[in-house]
């Protein structure tokens, strides 16, 4: 996968494995989209497809979201000081909707007691600031959902 | 091999109406799984009902908020809408950010709406390789309209044609002189020209341009491409643009030009279909059978040319070797 373009026209020997497909969401109202983006950035990087839905979603069209695009992970940012009550929401609709197989990750300016309560809450990472992407991406990859 | 059989599960709960069924067997299709082949062929007898409307051009000329113009429109007449946003892939890490979904509104839990975005996967032309299999699959799930975006698209990026039985092309003001338009490839494909972005100057000029390319041949098949001007800021234009689409899609119906497209479309499917089999299988073997990694090493050592090779290997299927 170096710099020659991939030639769909030739099937490959091997198929590689399907790319993994993460949802970024910001659940309520919040305009500081910068951490979502960079670490959105850095998971097509890392080759993933990342289905970027920006801005002042509910938790109900997160969770609607992550069903059409049949996503392996999702990914929440807030910085707004809400996580403990959109976070969650978005954990009880999952459940809702029987979708226990897709782990959720979280970032944001979250204090430490507070990211204590999302993990037992069913959250399964939370960033601060400071994360390097390097650790971002290694947990994305080792929690996403696995292809059967 | 027949889809006379039972349905398989996941395309009794596409019928169904199961969401979720449908995003799986999507990723399956776009994952080129096997255990998808199934529910396509079962599926295929319930497709045919909806109009697949592409929608192209270059990159943030407005494709997505179009899209969702037309979307609350539609929704409003009580159709049901199926989007496929397809995006480009990295060459490089296969990775790719999918970012369709934050242009488009809509009511909460509306059924009637299911939207899905694409990576190309390394597939060119504008669309990926299986959109047009996620297509039929939101037709069998009982879509009545499915909007394909293309990628960003280049001159060349025509191959929405294979997809879509009407194609917008969208444009804006000030992308260059009326002799651009004459050239071939994109302006060659609308079935409908829309100069987006109508509030600013010069949209007019563009759609004038635009005018007079239409009016220089009679067009392809007898069909004179109309020329549209909106703003999803104010919303002018928008009625209009619907109302062209609907003129050729009626316009397809009445000259019987559907059913030769679709007849010619389902030729190349299958050709392809057989095509990437023969292909796979060839490659296969090629890497395997040591008959065939000689005939290789001859034409590496150049004592052997590749058109000597290929009838040589070609002649082997013939007689089922």
């Amino acid at each position: 996968m170096a710099a020659e373009a991939p030639r769909p026209s030739m099937p490959r020997a091997t198929k590689p494995a399907p790319p993994v497909r993460v949802l970024i969401a910001k659940p309520g109202l919040d305009g500081h989209d910068r951490g979502a983006k960079v670490v959105a950035r850095a998971l097509r990087d890392a080759g993933m497809e990342v289905i970027y839905a920006g801005l002042r979603q509910t938790p109900e069209e997160i969770v609607e979201s992550a069903i059409e695009e049949d996503v392996d992970l999702i990914g929440l940012s807030c910085l707004s000081g809400a996580h403990m009550a959109l976070f969650p929401k978005v954990l009880r609709i999952l459940r809702e909707k029987k979708i226990r197989d897709v782990p959720v990750f979280a970032g944001g300016i979250i204090p430490d007691e507070d990211a204590r309560a999302l993990r037992k809450a069913g959250i399964k990472a939370v960033f601060g600031p400071g994360t390097s992407l390097e650790e971002i991406v290694a947990t994305a990859r080792r929690i996403a959902r696995p292809h059967a | 091999m027949t889809s006379t059989g039972p349905l398989p599960a996941p395309a009794r709960a596409v019928l169904r109406g199961d969401r979720h069924a449908l995003a799986r067997l999507i990723s399956a299709v776009e994952n080129q799984d096997p255990a998808a082949v199934p529910s396509l062929q079962a599926l295929y007898k319930r497709t045919g009902h909806a109009r697949i409307i592409g929608i192209t051009g270059p990159l943030g000329v407005g494709k997505s908020s179009l899209i969702n113009a037309l979307l609350g429109r539609l929704r409003s007449e009580g159709r049901k809408v199926g989007v496929v946003a397809v995006d480009p892939s990295s060459p490089f890490s296969g990775g790719s950010v999918l970012g369709d979904r934050i242009r488009i509104e809509r009511r909460p839990g509306d059924d009637g709406v299911f939207l899905r975005s694409m990576a190309s996967r390394g597939h060119t032309g504008g669309v990926a390789a299986s959109t047009r299999q996620v297509c039929r699959l939101l037709d069998a799930f009982g879509m009545d309209v499915v909007i394909v975006e293309t990628v960003g698209s280049g001159q060349v990026d025509v191959e929405i044609r294979e997809v879509a039985s009407t194609s917008i092309v969208v444009l804006v003001p000030h992308l260059g002189d009326e002799v651009q338009s004459l050239k071939a490839g994109l302006f060659e494909i609308a079935d409908v020209f829309c100069v987006n972005k109508a509030d600013l100057p010069g949209a007019d000029l563009a759609a004038k341009d635009l005018g007079e390319l239409v009016g220089l041949g009679p067009g392809r098949d007898a069909w004179r491409p109309a020329v549209v001007t909106t703003s999803t800021l104010d919303g002018r234009g928008l009625d209009d643009l619907w109302n062209a689409v609907d003129a050729h899609e009626k316009f397809l119906d009445r000259s019987g030009l559907r059913a030769a497209a679709d007849r010619r479309r389902l030729a190349q499917e299958i050709v392809g279909l057989v095509g990437d089999r023969v292909g796979r299988e060839l490659r296969e073997a090629l890497d395997q059978d040591p008959e065939l990694q000689a005939l290789l090493d001859r034409v590496v050592r150049r004592t052997l040319d590749p058109h000597t090779a290929a009838e040589r290997l070609y002649r082997d299927i013939r007689r089922g070797g």
